[in-house]
């Protein structure tokens, strides 16, 4: 599977089964992912500093400090052995619940989207938290599921319990969006640990039956992005303005953009929050089909690369971890660029190391941390369940 | 050990195979996107772009200046007024009300304006300048501009108006200008700017595009508020171009105080039938017009018997009376039915069958020849000459005098009048007697002539040249066809016949028993030549000739209007001179001392040669002072 020498890869195995140095795991950090987060930062620092109207005063400076900051933690966790982050999954997913409960009773809230709570200068948004926390704690659950296990019901339920608990509370928030991700987050999790296809099917078949209910119960605004979304011009100065002048930005880019500074549609105010979630608009109108499809590629890196990181790992947690973060990645990046595409409704949800935002950055470069910690200890002996 | 290791390779090979199923799946979603990317930005591509341009672009016509119409002189008659407006943008205001007191302080607001200021702040957005007050006096703008600091937002614009300086003197020539009508629009996207005019009578209307000049646009760009960033481009328009006019504005002041109400004048240059000034009274005051007429002033105009609004000079139809007798001569003479020295006797009346035709002189004139026809102006003699001529070559002659045709002047909305033929009455289904024509030998009858026309058929009489009466002398600097003499054709009349009547006018003024010897110049001006005209309004039964009825003692509006048409100097015509006085009785009496004082006027206006040379009509734009 891995286009290794099978002498070079037993030797690896060798070394690795029990613990190993400092500057061995320095030495396994993967850096050229680590560049390509660089690349898709410095994208956002370009970006940024276009959406602040030519200076970095206004996004960019703070955006590239913020990606610093990750960055230091996402190397220190990358140096942090699987298996002891393994051993703290649970109390990191109890955490995760607890600060979604709080910000249900404290936190601040946006533009009747996501709630926050503030820690010092940070505004953490306890959503994003969750999403990682849930991959951690699904994975350590099905770590330990043997065939058996697997085969039977009632050992799906306590982690089906913690897919929905965090999705009630976001819901709850409201949060529609982040809601479906932490959502489709747990899915592809219990797909790639091997659960059935016929549950999946149940799953949907109530789903399907749910969604008209849901939809009733769903707030106006909510309704309204629905509809809009389904016909934008039947509204073309209410809620479908954004999406309209959304795809004239993008449309107008054409194939080489407008040039750097020179979007009109970002620098005349027509594209609405254009530093945070239309960030790739502005791209894709100042530098044109050619510069959109290259962050969308860069971004396809990022996710092929969690992707291999998860076929790599010689244990299953590494690799439902590294599964579901880049799962969570993929969604970000696709719900967000679907939406300012027009392809799906609008949703708040930020282009992850590109969109000003702090709470964003740094929980996906946590998030990335912990794909880190996984790559650098995908071959250590991590056995799935004592016998 | 070895069970559980073939579990984890089981359950790996399990994740790998979904893993890859979900990676191809999320590539599948990203290559979607890219899909989705290439449709708007490259096939769709175009049309955003066009609606990004139309988000951003903002075109807007920028009105050009209209041009003036100068005088011969170079004076301004018709220009652009400053007009000073105050304006406020509520956004640098801030406090609107605050300011506005203070503003009220300065320049006192009404009610009101103050609630339609209000009302209008409120309304539109708050960078978008509104109207304080227009039409600011120098001294209330001087003190906006001091306590500027006062009056945060306040600023001080500069529009313009429509102003004619002569007032009344030129209406009827210049005309005037309005807001375009409905009908206007569509016709010039200019038309639709707000504060737009468009010339509504004389010169304002015939020369309206020239005088507009086209819109310029400007295309600015806005932001998603509708604020203005920058000017991306401006097309200049093309400013209206300047119209100079043959007329003198201080003769025609001049002329305009020697006719009372119901007097018209003609003055022409008679080598190049440029009109040098054209009075009527009475007049209005076309400044009215540019704020919009109120509906009692329009009443006040419209109820009076004797309209200010119509040029009588164009527009007022009078029959010749004697001064059509030269075209009757002239047409005798090229029908070859006279002789100039022909004689035709004169005992006061003129026998036809049972009619019989009065002379105005009921003691007669004895036996005459043309000249002394013309002199006298014997009615006897022109009964004959028009019996003799026929009605039909009478019309033709006067037709080549300019008399019921189209003078293609540049007054729109001028008559051309009537000059009857036997056609013209069997159109009406009625025949033509041999006795209309001779009543039409002597300018009565249906005969409907302009002033106008009768002041180019004097000019025609002088030179032998068609020359047409007009107005227009350069067009934007550059002089137009028609200034010089050898400009107009000769009309074909053999000279020694011109030369007959023309002895007959020189005589009505300059000899002993002429008609208007009142009409004589002073010494040192030259020889005016003229004849008079008077032409009943009502029949004269002969019950009252009998009794030896007196014009003095019929009510005015009964009495006859008085003419007179002349030219100076004899020997080398220059000037004509047409004058009708509405119920003046008498041509000798009411018209030839106005006509006189107004040649003398002329002259006197014009020491140097009234012609500049093509080369120097350009000048003549420019102020004289330099």
């Amino acid at each position: 599977m891995m286009l290794r020498e099978p002498a070079v890869y037993e030797r690896r195995l060798l070394m690795k089964q029990h613990s190993f140095g400092i500057l061995e795991k320095l030495w396994q950090i993967p850096w050229l992912f680590v560049l390509m987060l660089c690349g898709v930062a410095a994208i956002g620092y370009v970006a940024l500093y276009s959406a602040g109207g030519g200076t970095p005063d206004a996004y960019a400076s703070k955006h590239a400090l913020r990606f610093g900051f990750g960055l230091v933690i996402m190397l220190s966790i990358s140096l942090v052995d699987i298996r002891v982050i393994a051993r703290f999954a649970w109390v990191g997913y109890a955490a995760g619940v607890a600060l979604l409960v709080l910000v249900l009773v404290h936190g601040n809230v946006g533009k009747g989207a996501q709630r926050w709570i503030d820690i010092g200068p940070i505004q953490l948004q306890p959503s994003e938290l969750m999403k990682i926390m849930l991959c951690l704690a699904l994975a350590h659950w099905f770590h330990r599921a043997s065939w058996e296990r697997m085969g039977n019901p009632l050992f799906l339920i306590p982690p089906a319990l913690a897919v929905l608990v965090p999705v009630a509370l976001i819901l709850k928030q409201p949060n529609l969006g982040t809601a479906l991700i932490t959502g489709m987050i747990g899915a592809s999790m219990f797909w790639a640990a091997g659960v059935r296809w016929w549950k999946f099917a149940i799953l949907f078949a109530g789903v399907g039956f749910i969604a008209p209910i849901a939809y009733e119960r769903l707030h106006d605004y909510q309704k309204a992005r629905i509809t809009t979304f389904m016909d934008p011009e039947s509204d073309p100065l209410g809620a479908g303005y954004n999406i309209i002048q959304s795809k004239i930005a993008l449309g107008s880019g054409g194939m080489w953009g407008k040039g750097f500074l020179q979007g009109t549609q970002g620098h005349l105010n027509f594209l609405p929050e254009k530093q945070t979630d239309f960030i790739f608009t502005m791209i894709a109108e100042e530098f044109g089909l050619v510069g959109a499809l290259g962050t969308l590629g860069l971004l396809a890196l990022v996710i092929i690369f969690a992707m291999l990181t998860a076929l790599r790992c010689r244990h299953q947690f590494g690799r439902l971890l590294a599964l579901g973060l880049g799962t969570n990645f993929f969604l970000y990046v696709f719900v967000n660029i679907a939406m300012v595409t027009g392809s799906i409704p609008v949703g708040g949800v930020p282009l992850p190391l590109i969109s000003h935002g702090g709470s964003a950055v740094l929980t996906v470069m946590l998030g990335f941390g912990l794909l880190g910690s996984a790559y650098v200890h995908r071959d250590v002996e991590f056995a799935a369940a004592r016998e | 050990m070895s069970a559980a290791r073939k579990e984890e390779e089981a359950r790996r090979s399990v994740f790998t195979r979904r893993a890859l199923v979900l990676g191809g799946i999320q590539l599948g979603a990203l290559g979607f996107l890219g899909f989705r990317l290439n449709k708007l930005q490259v096939e769709e591509g175009e049309r955003y772009a066009t609606l990004a341009e139309e988000n951003r672009i903002s075109a807007r016509l920028v009105a050009p200046p209209r041009g003036r119409v100068l005088d011969r002189e170079g004076k301004v008659i018709a220009g652009s007024q400053l007009n000073w407006r105050a304006l406020i943008v509520a956004e640098d205001a801030r406090d609107v009300p605050a300011v506005l007191d203070t503003f009220s302080k300065i320049v006192p607001l009404t009610d009101t304006e103050r609630t339609r200021i209000e009302r209008e702040v409120r309304r539109r957005r708050r960078f978008i300048p509104v109207v304080l007050r227009e039409f600011l006096s120098w001294e209330e703008m001087a003190r906006i501009e001091v306590n500027a600091p006062d009056l945060p937002g306040i600023s001080v614009d500069v529009g313009t108006t429509r102003e004619y300086p002569e007032k009344e003197h030129l209406a009827h020539i210049v005309g005037y200008v309005a807001p375009p009508a409905e009908a206007d629009m569509g016709e010039d996207p200019l038309l639709e700017l707000p504060g737009i005019r468009v010339g509504r009578a004389g010169i304002e209307k015939h020369h309206d595009k020239t005088l507009r000049g086209r819109a310029g646009s400007i295309r600015l760009e806005v932001n998603a508020v509708g604020r203005v960033i920058r000017e991306l481009d401006r097309r200049e328009g093309q400013p209206g171009q300047d119209v100079q006019i043959s007329v003198d504005a201080e003769l025609q002041r001049t002329v305009r105080g020697r006719c009372e109400e119901g007097t018209s004048a003609v003055v022409l240059d008679a080598r190049t039938g440029e009109v040098l000034a054209m009075a009527t009274q009475p007049s209005f005051d076309p400044n009215l017009f540019n704020a919009g007429v109120t509906a009692a002033q329009w009443r006040e105009w419209t109820s009076k018997r004797q309209t200010p609004l119509i040029n009588k000079c164009t527009n007022g139809l009078y029959a010749p009376g004697s001064t059509f007798k030269m075209i009757v001569a002239l047409a005798a003479l090229e029908a070859k039915v006279c002789t100039p020295g022909d004689r035709v006797p004169c005992p006061g009346y003129y026998d036809l069958g049972d009619t019989r035709f009065h002379c105005w002189s009921k003691y007669g004139h004895g036996s005459l020849d043309m000249r002394g026809g013309l002199k006298n102006s014997c009615d006897c003699y022109f009964y004959e000459m028009a019996k003799r001529t026929g009605i039909d070559r009478i019309a033709a002659m006067a037709n080549r005098f300019g008399l019921g045709v189209d003078l293609e002047i540049e007054l729109p909305g001028t008559r051309r009048g009537l000059v009857p033929t036997r056609a013209w009455r069997q159109a009406q289904g009625k025949p033509w007697n041999l006795g209309d024509t001779v009543v039409h030998g002597i300018g009565q009858g249906f005969y409907q002539l302009t002033p106008l026309s009768l002041a180019t058929m004097t000019a025609r009489l002088a030179t032998g040249r068609a020359v047409q009466p007009h107005l227009t002398r350069t067009i934007g600097g550059r002089p137009i066809k028609g200034v010089r003499p050898e400009d107009w054709p000769s009309l074909g009349i053999p000279e020694r016949d011109l030369r007959v009547v023309r002895e007959g006018m020189w005589a009505v003024v300059n000899e002993t028993g002429g008609t208007a010897k009142v009409a004589q110049l002073p010494a040192g001006m030259g020889q005016l030549a003229g004849k008079t005209g008077s032409t009943q309004v009502r029949r004269v039964s002969r019950e009252q000739r009998e009794r030896g009825f007196r014009v003095e003692a019929m009510p005015r509006e009964w009495r006859p209007h008085a003419l007179f048409v002349s030219y100076a100097p004899y020997d080398n015509p220059q000037y004509v001179v047409m004058v009708i006085v509405e119920h003046g009785s008498s041509g000798a009496g009411a018209a030839a001392p106005i006509a006189r004082d107004i040649m003398i006027d002329t002259i006197n206006r014009f020491r140097q040669p009234v012609n500049a040379p093509p080369a120097r009509v350009a000048e003549a734009a420019a102020p004289r002072n330099q």
